[in-house]
C-alpha cells in the first residue's frame, strides 16, 4: 500500500500532500516538515530509496525522485516494490507532461485541482490502479469535460435565476 | 435582499486561483494571509448558494492539505456541498470528505445515502468518485450499508468503475468482514479476467490480504500459479511474487513448485524491477531452492557492479536478507561490500556496515574491528555512531560469543571512548561493568583501561563520555586488587577536572576512592601481620605498603575529599563525609605497631568484608522465578493504595529498601561471626523492615551465604541471589589460537529472549483473524459451490440473502437482544465452519 504522495519544491514548501491514512493536520505538517529536512540533506547521485520507519512507522519505505525544483515524494510499506515505485513517479511526471506540455513548478502551483485528479487515477485509496498515462489522460480529459459541462449548464447562479425570478 | 447578498459574494468571491495567486504576492505575511482568507470562507461557507459554498469548500481543503489549517469545523459543509446535482461540486465535496472524514466524524452518517446514490450512478466517473471517498474513509457502518452496491459494481462491464470497486473491497473487507461472504467469489472470478487492468487490481488486493494472513489465500494459488506463469506484466507479476514469498512462508511445498516460473522471469526479464522482486522472493522465502538461490545471487552481483546508487542499494539489502541463512553469498561479495563502506550514499554505508557485522566471527572481529575503527575516524557523527554501534553489539551478542582475546576488546572500548564523535558512552559503560562482573580473567585489563581512561583530563570534558567514566570509576574501585598503582588510581579520581561530572557520577568516583583506601588498608594491616601475610593470596600485587605511602594516601584523599564534605549535593557530600569520617576513626592508630585487636585494624576488616564479595550478573527472568502466592493480585492498579494507607506508605519508598535490607544483611553476618562491634544504622527504619520481613518472608527472596550483594552503592546493579542455581558456566571450546585460551564467560540461562518473544499477546491480531476467518468459510462455501456448478444461481441467491438481511437488520435495531442472540449463533455456525479442514489443491502435492 502505499501510504502518502507528497510534491514539495526544494525549499521545502508543499506543493501536493496527499495521506491515505487519516492524519490530523498538525500530523501531516509534521511529516512534510520531516521529510523535507530528509530529503534535503541529502547529497546528489545518491540512491533514491530511504528507510523512514522514524516518521511513518515500523516496514515504511520512502522513494523520491528530483526533478528541477521538485521533490516527488512515495511513502509506502513492504508490499510495494522499490523499483516499481520509482517508475510509478515517472509515471506520474510522465502524465503531468502531457498534460501540461513541458510541466513546470508553477503549473502544479496552480493546477491543484487537477493534479489531484491525475493522481486519483493513478493511486486509489492507497492500491496503484492505473499505470498507463494514457488511460489516465483519457479519464481526467473526460472528467474536465464534465465539469465543464456542469458549470455551462447554468453558468448563470442558481440565487439568479431565482432573484430573477420573484 | 438575502440572495442579492449572495449574488454579490458570487460574482466577487475568489476563486481557488485567485488565492493561490494571493498566496505569491502577499505582503503581509504568510499566517495573517491565511487566518484573511479563513475568515472570508467561513462566511462564504454559511451562503446557501453551492457555487459560493463549494468555491469556499474547495479553498478550504487546499489551506488544509498544504498549510495545516484545521478544517474539520467544515464537516457539515462538505456533505451539503456533496449532494449537489453538479459533478464540479461533486468532486469537491468528495475531496473535503475523503481528506478531513475519520471515524470520530460525527456527520459521517449523513453521507451514506448520497454515496450510495452515486455508486448506482449511470455516470461512471461519479461512481468512481463515490468508491474513491468509500476507500479512504469507509467505516463498519459505511462498508456494512453499500457492501450490496459494492458487489454490483464488481461485476460492472465498465472497466473504469470495475477495477475501481476491486480496489474498494479492500476497506470493505477491512471494516466489516461479513462482506467477504458476498463479495469474495465475484473477486475470485476477477482473478481470471483477460483485462490487464482489472487483473492488475485485483491481484494488488490479493497481495494485501496476503500479507495480512497467508493462510487464507493459499487455496488460491493454482490460480495465482497461472498468472505466474502467463501473465507478460510487470506490476502483475511483482504483485503475485509478493503473494508467494508470503504463501511460501506457510506452505513449503510451494516453494519447489514456483521456483521454476521464478527463475524463468529472472533469467527472461529485462526489468530490473520484476528481477528484483524475483531475487528478494527467492532469498527471503524460497532460500532452499539451490538453484534458484544461486541465480539470485548471481543477479544480486550483476545488481552490486552497476553504477547505479538504487541497484547497488538493494543489491546490499537483498544480501543482508540471505545473510543469516546462507552466508556464502556476502561471503563471495566481501570485496564489494566493504568498498560500499567508503560509498558517498548514506544508505549504501549503512547496509554495507550492517553485512560486514553479519560476517564478523571469532577469528576475524579483530580485523574488521580495526577496519571499522578507521572507518569510524573519518566518517560524520552519524555513521560513525552507527559503526560504533554495530561493533559494541555485534561483540556482544550471546554473551560475548565471539570475543576471544579479551584484553583485546577491553582496549577497544578504550579506543572507542577516544573516538571524538563517540555518543554510544552508555553503551560502552554497560559492557565494561559487564565484562567486569562476567569474566574474571579479564580484570586485570580492564582496571588498566579504566585507569587510561580516568587519567585522561580531556575526557572528563565530553558529556557523551560520562558514564564510561563512572563505569571506569566503579571498576577501578570494585577491582582495587588489580592496580598497579592504587596512589594514582585515587590521584586520578580525585584530579580537580572531577568537578565537570554530574553528582551521581561524582558520587562513585567517591565511593571508589573509599574502596580503594579500604583495600590499601588492608594490605597495609595485614603485611604487618605475620600470620595473615603467609595467607596474603596471589592477588595482593602491591603487598607491601610502606608507612609512609600510606600515610601519603589518605593525606591526599582527606585534601581532595575536605572541599566536599561542604557540596551542596547531599550525596556526594554524605559520600565524602563517610570517608572523612572512616579516615579520622583510623588515622590515629595507623602509625601505631598494631595488633589485630586495634580497632583500625577491625574496622579496616570490617569493610573489606563488605567490598570483598563479587558482584554477578542478573538474570532476566530472576524476578519470573519467584512464583507468585495464591490470592496475590499483581494486575490491579494500585492508584488507591495511597488513599488506604497514605501514612504508612511514606517512609517506605523502594530505594530505601534496598539500602536497608543490604544493611540488614550486613548486621546478620555480622552476628553470624559473633563480632562485637555493632553497625551504625538508624534503628527504627531497620526495626520495622525486620518485622516485615518477618511477617511477609514469603515475598523476600531468599538470602544466602554467599549472597554477593553487599555492596550499598550499587543500586543500578541489583541483587543476584538466584546467581548460584542459574550460572552455568561455558566449557572451554577447543580454540584455534592454543596459546590464549578463552576465559570463562558467565553466561546466564539461555532462551530467556526467545521465551520473552514466544509471549505474544492472545488478544492482539483479532481483527486480522476474524477477517481471514471470514475468508476461508467463503473459500469453502466457493468450492462446495464448484462441486453444485450452480454457479450463477448460487450468485444471485447470495444477493437476496444479504438484501433480505439488509432488511431485517434495519428492522431489528429495536430489539437488541433478539439481534445479538442471531449474531452469536450466526458467529457460532461460522467458527464451525472454519473448523472445517481449508482445502488444499492437488496442485500442491
Amino acid at each position: 500500500m502505499i501510504k502518502a504522495v507528497m510534491m514539495m519544491n526544494t525549499q521545502g514548501k508543499p506543493r501536493l500532500a496527499k495521506f491515505y491514512d487519516f492524519l490530523p493536520v498538525e500530523k501531516q505538517q509534521e511529516l512534510i516538515r520531516g521529510v523535507f529536512s530528509v530529503l534535503c540533506s541529502r547529497p546528489e547521485n545518491v540512491s533514491n530509496f530511504l528507510e523512514i520507519d522514524s516518521l511513518f512507522g515500523p516496514d515504511s519505505r520512502l522513494v523520491y525522485k528530483h526533478y528541477a525544483t521538485l521533490y516527488f515524494v512515495l511513502v509506502f510499506d513492504g508490499s510495494e516494490n522499490e523499483l516499481a515505485m520509482l517508475d510509478l513517479i515517472q509515471v506520474l511526471v510522465e502524465t503531468l507532461d502531457k498534460c501540461f506540455s513541458n510541466v513546470c513548478e508553477l503549473d502544479i502551483v496552480f493546477n491543484y485541482s487537477k493534479m489531484h485528479t491525475v493522481l486519483d487515477e493513478i493511486v486509489f485509496g492507497g492500491q496503484v490502479l492505473e499505470t498507463s498515462s494514457a488511460e489516465v489522460i483519457r479519464a481526467v480529459e473526460e472528467i474536465s469535460k464534465l465539469e465543464a459541462a456542469s458549470n455551462a449548464i447554468s453558468l448563470v447562479p442558481n440565487s439568479v435565476s431565482g432573484w430573477r425570478g420573484r | 435582499m438575502s440572495s442579492s447578498n449572495s449574488l454579490m459574494d458570487n460574482l466577487f468571491q475568489r476563486s481557488l486561483e485567485d488565492l493561490i495567486k494571493g498566496f505569491r504576492l502577499q505582503l503581509l505575511g504568510e499566517s495573517a494571509y491565511i487566518s484573511r482568507a479563513l475568515e472570508e470562507i467561513r462566511r462564504e461557507i454559511k451562503v446557501t448558494d453551492l457555487s459560493t459554498k463549494s468555491t469556499a469548500l474547495h479553498k478550504l481543503t487546499y489551506l488544509a492539505a498544504l498549510h495545516g489549517v484545521d478544517m474539520s469545523w467544515a464537516a457539515f459543509h462538505a456533505v451539503e456541498v456533496v449532494s449537489s446535482p453538479r459533478f464540479q461540486h461533486k468532486r469537491i465535496g468528495y475531496q473535503a470528505i475523503t481528506q478531513s472524514f475519520n471515524d470520530q466524524t460525527s456527520v459521517m452518517l449523513l453521507i451514506t445515502n448520497q454515496v450510495r446514490k452515486d455508486l448506482n450512478s449511470v455516470n461512471e466517473f461519479e461512481a468512481s468518485l463515490a468508491l474513491e471517498c468509500l476507500s479512504r474513509i469507509g467505516t463498519h457502518d459505511l462498508a456494512r450499508d453499500l457492501t450490496p452496491e459494492v458487489f454490483t459494481l464488481l461485476g460492472s462491464s465498465k472497466t473504469f468503475v470495475r477495477k475501481k470497486a476491486i480496489g474498494v473491497v479492500l476497506r470493505v473487507f477491512e471494516k466489516y468482514h461479513d462482506a467477504v461472504k458476498v463479495c469474495f467469489k465475484r473477486l475470485v472470478e476477477n482473478l481470471e479476467s483477460s483485462d490487464p487492468q482489472i487483473l492488475s487490481a485485483v491481484v494488488g488486493v490479493f497481495c494485501e490480504l496476503a500479507t495480512k494472513d497467508p493462510s487464507s489465500c493459499l487455496p488460491l494459488a493454482p490460480e495465482f500459479y497461472k498468472i505466474l506463469v502467463d501473465s507478460r506484466n510487470n506490476w502483475v507479476l511483482i504483485k503475485v511474487l509478493k503473494i508467494f514469498a508470503k504463501l511460501a512462508s506457510i506452505e513449503p511445498r510451494l516453494g519447489k513448485k514456483v521456483a521454476e516460473p521464478i527463475c524463468e522471469h529472472m533469467r527472461r526479464s529485462v526489468a530490473k524491477s520484476l528481477v528484483f522482486e524475483c531475487v528478494r522472493t527467492v532469498v527471503s522465502s524460497l532460500s532452499d531452492q539451490e538453484a534458484a538461490l544461486k541465480l539470485a545471487v548471481a543477479k544480486i552481483r550483476e545488481f552490486l557492479v552497476e553504477d547505479d546508487p538504487n541497484l547497488k542499494y538493494l543489491g546490499l539489502h537483498a544480501l543482508s536478507i540471505v545473510a543469516p541463512k546462507h552466508l556464502w553469498a556476502v561471503l563471495e561479495n566481501k570485496e564489494v561490500v566493504v568498498k560500499a563502506l567508503s560509498d558517498e550514499d548514506p544508505n549504501v554505508k549503512l547496509e554495507a556496515l550492517h553485512l560486514l557485522m553479519a560476517m564478523v566471527n571469532e577469528d576475524n572481529v579483530s580485523d574488521i574491528s580495526r577496519i571499522l575503527m578507521n572507518y569510524a575516524l573519518k566518517s560524520d557523527p552519524f555513521f560513525c555512531n552507527e559503526i560504533i554501534y554495530s561493533v559494541l553489539s555485534a561483540c556482544s551478542r550471546n554473551a560475548y560469543e565471539i570475543v576471544v582475546d579479551f584484553d583485546w576488546y577491553l582496549s577497544l572500548l578504550g579506543e572507542m571512548a577516544r573516538i571524538p564523535h563517540c555518543q554510544r558512552g552508555e553503551e560502552i559503560e554497560h559492557q565494561l561493568v559487564d565484562i567486569g562482573m562476567r569474566v574474571r580473567d579479564a580484570r586485570p585489563q580492564l582496571v588498566r583501561v579504566s585507569w587510561a581512561l580516568l587519567s585522561d583530563p580531556a575526557l572528563l570534558g565530553n558529556l557523551f563520555l560520562h558514564p564510561i567514566l563512572s563505569a571506569a570509576a566503579w571498576v577501578s574501585g570494585e577491582y582495587a586488587e588489580f592496580s598497579k598503582n592504587p596512589y594514582e588510581t585515587v590521584e586520578a579520581l580525585l584530579q580537580p577536572r572531577t568537578d565537570l561530572l554530574p553528582p551521581s557520577i561524582k558520587a562513585i568516583y567517591i565511593q571508589s576512592v573509599f574502596k580503594v583506601l579500604v583495600f590499601c588498608l588492608g594490605s597495609y594491616f595485614s603485611a604487618e601481620e605475620p600470620i595473615s601475610s603467609s595467607l596474603a593470596q596471589e592477588s595482593s600485587s602491591v603487598n607491601a605498603f610502606a608507612y609512609e605511602s600510606i600515610l601519603n594516601l589518605v593525606n591526599v584523599i582527606e585534601l581532595g575529599l575536605g572541599p566536599l564534605s561542604g557540596t551542596h549535593d547531599v550525596e556526594v557530600q554524605e559520600r565524602a563525609k563517610n570517608v572523612l569520617g572512616f579516615i579520622g576513626m583510623i588515622r590515629e592508630e595507623i602509625s601505631e605497631k598494631v595488633n589485630n585487636e586495634a580497632e583500625a585494624c577491625r574496622v579496616t576488616a570490617f569493610m573489606e568484608d563488605v567490598f570483598s564479595d563479587d558482584l554477578g550478573p542478573v538474570s532476566a527472568t530472576a524476578q519470573e522465578k519467584v512464583c507468585v502466592p495464591d490470592g496475590l493480585e499483581l494486575k490491579e492498579t494500585l492508584m488507591d493504595l495511597e488513599e488506604i494507607c497514605g501514612e504508612f506508605l511514606k517512609p517506605v519508598e523502594s530505594d530505601k529498601i534496598s539500602f536497608s535490607v543490604s544493611k540488614l544483611r550486613i548486621r546478620d553476618e555480622q552476628e553470624a561471626s559473633s563480632s562485637s562491634s555493632h553497625p551504625h544504622e538508624g534503628g527504627a527504619g531497620a526495626a520495622s523492615l525486620l518485622e516485615h520481613r518477618k511477617r511477609h518472608g514469603m515475598y523476600y527472596l531468599t538470602s544466602q551465604k554467599d549472597d554477593p550483594d553487599s555492596n550499598v552503592t550499587l543500586n543500578d546493579y541489583p541483587l543476584a541471589n538466584e546467581l548460584a542455581n542459574e550460572i552455568s558456566v561455558d566449557l572451554f571450546k577447543p580454540k584455534r589460537k592454543p596459546s590464549k585460551p578463552r576465559p570463562v564467560v558467565v553466561k546466564l540461562d539461555d532462551g530467556d529472549e526467545s521465551r520473552s518473544k514466544g509471549k505474544t499477546n492472545p488478544e492482539a491480531g483479532n481483527e486480522d483473524e476474524s477477517l481471514s476467518r471470514a475468508i476461508q468459510t467463503a473459500l469453502v462455501v466457493k468450492n462446495k459451490g464448484k462441486e453444485k456448478a450452480q454457479e450463477g444461481e448460487e450468485s444471485s441467491r447470495i444477493v437476496n440473502h444479504t438484501s433480505l438481511e439488509m432488511k431485517k437488520k434495519k428492522k431489528k435495531k429495536k430489539k437488541n437482544g433478539e439481534r445479538s442472540s442471531k449474531d452469536k449463533s450466526r458467529r457460532e455456525s461460522e467458527v464451525a465452519a472454519t473448523t472445517e479442514q481449508v482445502i488444499i489443491p492437488d496442485f500442491l502435492l
